[in-house]
């Protein structure tokens, strides 16, 4: 089966290898396969390289789907490339199956001519079948499009590790390591990381690590020795022109945890956060746990409204509250978050958007809790929403949060989303010192002190401790009376305070940066406006077009609510305004509500990230169409 | 602003806030806020350190009446805000009030959960068995057939009792009492404070408008003795008039009956000593339902363990000692980094 041949000296120097801009790998296995450990190592190893890079890890809901079924394909993309890298990439150039079932799932996203690596050692009747192949796809010509490189990797693995004496089961569960190794030699990666990697990870049993580099090694071998089918003899891709720096690859639930602490920290506040498992928002409880050394609290509620209620009662004794999840879960909180914004107390609010409504599509990425963000409570019930566009952005977006709940006494949504929350990407770590601290003051004077004295200016309300002498006070859900902050059913008041609830949220756009051009001019025929993340595959649309001589531009929103200031005027200097977005249509919806612009709408369902190339498709239909 | 002579010992109208009170005229509530309010000035509470956390209901106003600190929350969640706020500040003296239907129905998952996890807090449950403030419906204690507007024809469920169900979620005080006894309800009070970790006070409280006299059979001046047991550790669990009752363990059927005293004695009656710590005893004390058997009061079981405070420092300091000193500039920095050149 194996279509290589044998050839004995003939190393693939650099200068032999195809030089490529970019290029957009996917490893595709069984769930039990291991293909996000390997797509994570080449993404340290690339971006070590001196690669920009973005990537996509897509995975099953099921922990242990079936073997061998294509519901069970767990696969992790990566586009890495010579310049900036927007997206983690449309088609891919190549395609590592690890199974029938991976090369059923994935092979309609190979582009003509690409390459494909199989495992001929899982194409066998049982799988062929599982798969839905009546017959091979390696013999029926179904791969003619492609370029194919078939090795028996199972019975290669097996020979490699064969020294270590490993279960049949063992020695197989090294075959991921013979294709990084494989693909490491096709890109000219080095192999350290890994190597080092596995060191670490096995350090309690030795056997396993070296037979893991074993494999590697193995696979790496066979690309420097083997003839490998026409035209290939590898990729060399130059190293990215990246803004100077101390760099390393971050996730968006990396970036937000460390985002978060640093936040609260710049508020002089204890950090206490409070969640409850939910795909694909619980990596952030679980790395802020590792965080407790910082003072951070962790707090795994009984559900998620205890999550929501534990953290509101953190910020009334005087920490920062915060509690994460994702939209079913966020629903389940909402009653709680409006007694926040009620008694007007600091909360951050984390969703990771999944697909929906109800479970929905717990693993698959989406944007379709704007809604519930900016609407979704019972009256009139405004709070501040912000979106996070890329895992680095994350970083950034966590202080804000963190900043405008303290400084408004309020809670903020801040929406992230399933992609964000798993990609990773290079990062150019920031210098902590750089952010100027804004420290929360309690009040402690008792004189003419209740709970709902105002800034005049922010018309945030003053934050009283528990703990505080001569400071008690009583406060709840119900309406309490502007002048003494006590209880009042009185129906003027309750005007007022619903307008003065709403002051306050809306004024803080006059708190934020007005909203700027990523691209383009500030004023013509199309503005692509997005928000979260989005932003690549629109930024990369744009770029290539405007690169084409075409009039567009790109507004990316941070602030959804309020939106800033001058938005409005911004978007009524464009003849069009066209709003892509992973949902059936919301912030459209709500621009068109605000600013009465006649916004189209882009969308995508799919649990999917857009492709650059829907994006020019929808930009050109509406330049020349 | 305070000049520096040590204030006047504080007395029960001290704790009491300027709000007109405002549950109906003749409710238990008002005997349960006057007991709180002496057992504040009994134990010295700090107004600045204490916190009262309530759900909704009649007893969740609460707060409003005690000039301590108070958060009013929403319907059943009190324990989860006391469990935030102990968690930020463990330093803060805090109750949690509810009434049946608050902590129960609604919220009862929470009650379960700040309980198992042992919060150092006091959580004191209202009991009229039935939903006062949405005017009268059943509760999830109600006995079996109560007519209510929404169970016309008598409710078909079986009630939940309150001490038993902590019991079963790990509770390690759990104490009963009855609105109208000032004599004791301050006394349990005490105690519940003094325990570190969760304590649970069941208060049975009568509601003069949706269940007047749900609970005559056992507090009537005439009957209260022969149907309340009160219990004492280390004491004989006797009760009646005139002390000639005790309960006694049946070894054949493993359950507790009454038991005439003689002239012998308890001891020789074979009345069972009271053991606080004994969990079983408790479970069987806390489950007397029978007509046969009187109500049990007072502490009916405390064995204190680890607090969720306690444990939580414990793995802080723990984090601490293993992180090395390392910061969240070194967390940003470990791993695989590299640098980008001019």
């Amino acid at each position: 089966m194996t279509k290589v041949h044998q050839v004995l000296n003939a190393p693939a120097d650099a200068s032999s290898r195809d030089e490529l801009e970019s290029a957009v790998v996917r490893f595709a296995g069984d769930s039990g396969d291991g293909m996000q450990l390997t797509g994570g190592q080449f993404t340290e190893a690339t971006a070590l390289a001196g690669n920009d890079l973005a990537t996509f890890p897509d995975f099953p809901a099921e922990i242990r789907a079936p073997v061998g079924t294509t519901f069970g394909v767990s696969s992790f993309q990566i586009n890495f490339g010579a310049r900036r890298i927007m997206t983690s990439g449309d088609d891919f150039d190549v395609l590592v199956a690890m199974n029938p079932a991976a090369l059923k799932v994935e092979m309609p996203r190979l582009r003509k001519g690409g390459l494909v690596v199989i495992d001929t050692g899982t194409f066998n009747e049982r799988n062929l079948a599982k798969a839905g192949y009546d017959t091979s796809p390696l013999e029926d010509g179904t791969l003619d499009p492609f370029r194919v490189i078939s090795f028996d990797i199972s019975g290669m693995t097996q020979e490699a590790v064969k020294e270590f004496d490993l279960s049949k089961k063992d020695a197989l569960r090294c075959k991921n390591m013979w294709a990084l190794g494989f693909v490491y030699w096709l890109f000219a990666r080095p192999r350290k990381t890994t190597q080092e990697w596995l060191n670490a990870k096995f350090a309690k049993r030795p056997e396993i690590a070296n037979a893991n580099i074993a494999a590697m090694n193995a696979g790496h071998a066979m690309g420097e020795t083997a003839e490998l089918p026409a035209g290939v003899h590898g990729f060399h891709i130059a190293p990215a022109e990246i803004e100077p720096g101390l760099y390393r690859t971050v996730t968006g639930t990396e970036a937000l945890a460390w985002g978060l602490v640093k936040g609260a920290e710049l508020a002089a506040l204890e950090l206490m956060f409070a969640s409850y498992p939910i795909t694909p928002a619980s990596p952030l409880l679980h790395s802020l746990a590792k965080l407790q050394h910082l003072g951070v609290t962790t707090f795994q509620a009984e559900d998620e409204i205890a999550a929501a209620c534990a953290a509101i009662g953190a910020s009334y004794s005087g920490a920062i509250g915060m509690t994460s999840s994702s939209g079913p879960g966020i629903a389940l909180k909402g009653e709680a978050i409006g007694l926040a914004l009620s008694a007007e107390l600091p909360l951050i609010v984390v969703n990771s958007q999944r697909g929906g409504p109800s479970t929905g599509l717990p693993t698959k990425t989406e944007q379709s809790d704007l809604y519930q963000a900016v609407y979704g409570r019972n009256a009139d019930a405004p709070l501040v929403v912000l979106s996070t566009r890329s895992a680095s952005d994350c970083f950034e977006v966590g202080i804000e949060a963190v900043r405008l709940a303290t400084k408004y006494m309020t809670p903020v949504m801040l929406l992230t989303d399933g992609y964000i929350a798993n990609a990773a990407e290079p990062w150019r770590i920031p210098d902590l010192d750089s952010y100027e601290p804004f420290p929360v003051t309690f009040i402690t004077e008792p004189e003419g002190f209740h709970p709902f004295l105002r800034d005049p200016e922010t018309l945030a309300r003053v934050w009283p401790k528990p703990g505080t002498p001569d400071m008690m006070h009583r406060i709840g859900g119900i309406e309490r009376s502007y002048d003494t902050g006590h209880i009042s059913y009185e129906a003027d008041n309750h005007h007022k305070m619903t307008k003065v609830r709403a002051a306050k949220i809306d004024g803080i756009a006059r708190d934020i940066p007005a909203q700027d051009v990523e691209l383009g001019k500030t004023s013509g025929k199309l503005a692509v406006v997005g928000w979260g993340s989005t932003y690549g595959p629109i930024n990369r649309a744009v770029d290539n077009l405007i690169n084409r001589g075409k009039d567009v531009s790109h507004i990316h929103l941070r602030y959804i609510w309020p939106l800033p200031e001058n938005l409005g005027e911004l978007l009524n200097s464009y003849d069009t305004v066209l709003v892509p977005e992973m949902n059936n249509g919301q912030l459209v919806t709500l621009l068109k509500a605000e600013y009465l612009i006649d916004a189209k709408p882009l969308n995508k369902i799919s649990g999917q990230p857009f492709k650059i190339s829907e994006i020019e498709d929808a930009i050109l239909d509406i330049l020349e169409g | 602003m305070n000049d520096l002579t040590p204030p006047e010992k504080r007395t029960a109208k001290d704790y009491a806030t300027d709000q007109e009170v405002r549950w109906c005229p003749g409710c238990g509530d008002y005997a349960i806020l006057r007991a709180v309010l002496n057992t504040l000035a009994d134990i010295e509470a700090d107004p600045a350190n204490t916190v009262f956390v309530s759900g909704i209901g009649c007893a969740a106003r609460f707060p409003y009446y005690v000039e301590t600190y108070g958060f009013h929350t929403i319907h059943g969640r009190a324990p989860a805000f006391a469990t935030g706020i102990k968690l930020a500040n463990p330093e803060l003296d805090v109750w949690v009030v509810g009434g049946d239907g608050d902590m129960l129905s609604i919220g009862g998952n929470h009650l379960m959960h700040v309980i198992r996890r042992n919060v150092d807090v006091q959580v004191l449950l209202f009991n009229n068995e039935i939903y006062g403030l949405t005017k009268g419906q059943a509760s999830p204690t109600s006995r079996a057939g109560t007519r209510s507007p929404s169970t016309p024809l008598g409710s078909v469920d079986n009630p939940v009792s309150a001490c038993v169900f902590v019991l079963g979620a790990g509770a390690r005080f759990v104490a009963r009492g009855i609105d109208s006894q000032q004599k004791d309800l301050p006394g349990i009070l005490k105690r519940a404070h003094a325990h570190k970790g969760a304590s649970f006070v069941e208060v049975l409280q009568n509601c003069i408008v949706y269940n007047d006299g749900v609970f005559a059979d056992i507090t009537e001046k005439a009957v209260a003795a022969d149907r309340q047991v009160v219990c004492r550790h280390g004491e004989p669990l006797v009760f009646g008039k005139d002390g000639d009752k005790g309960i006694r363990l049946n070894t054949e059927t493993l359950t507790l009956e009454a038991v005439d005293i003689g002239e012998d004695g308890p001891e020789a009656a074979g009345v069972l000593v009271h053991d606080e710590t004994n969990r079983i005893m408790a479970t069987m004390l806390a489950g007397m339902d029978d007509e046969s058997l009187p109500v049990a009061v007072g502490v009916i079981y405390c064995d204190p363990g680890k607090s969720y405070g306690d444990g939580m420092a414990e793995m802080k300091a723990e984090a601490v000692k293993r992180s090395e000193g390392a910061d969240l500039k070194s967390i940003m920095h470990a791993g695989h980094t590299w640098t980008v050149a001019d």
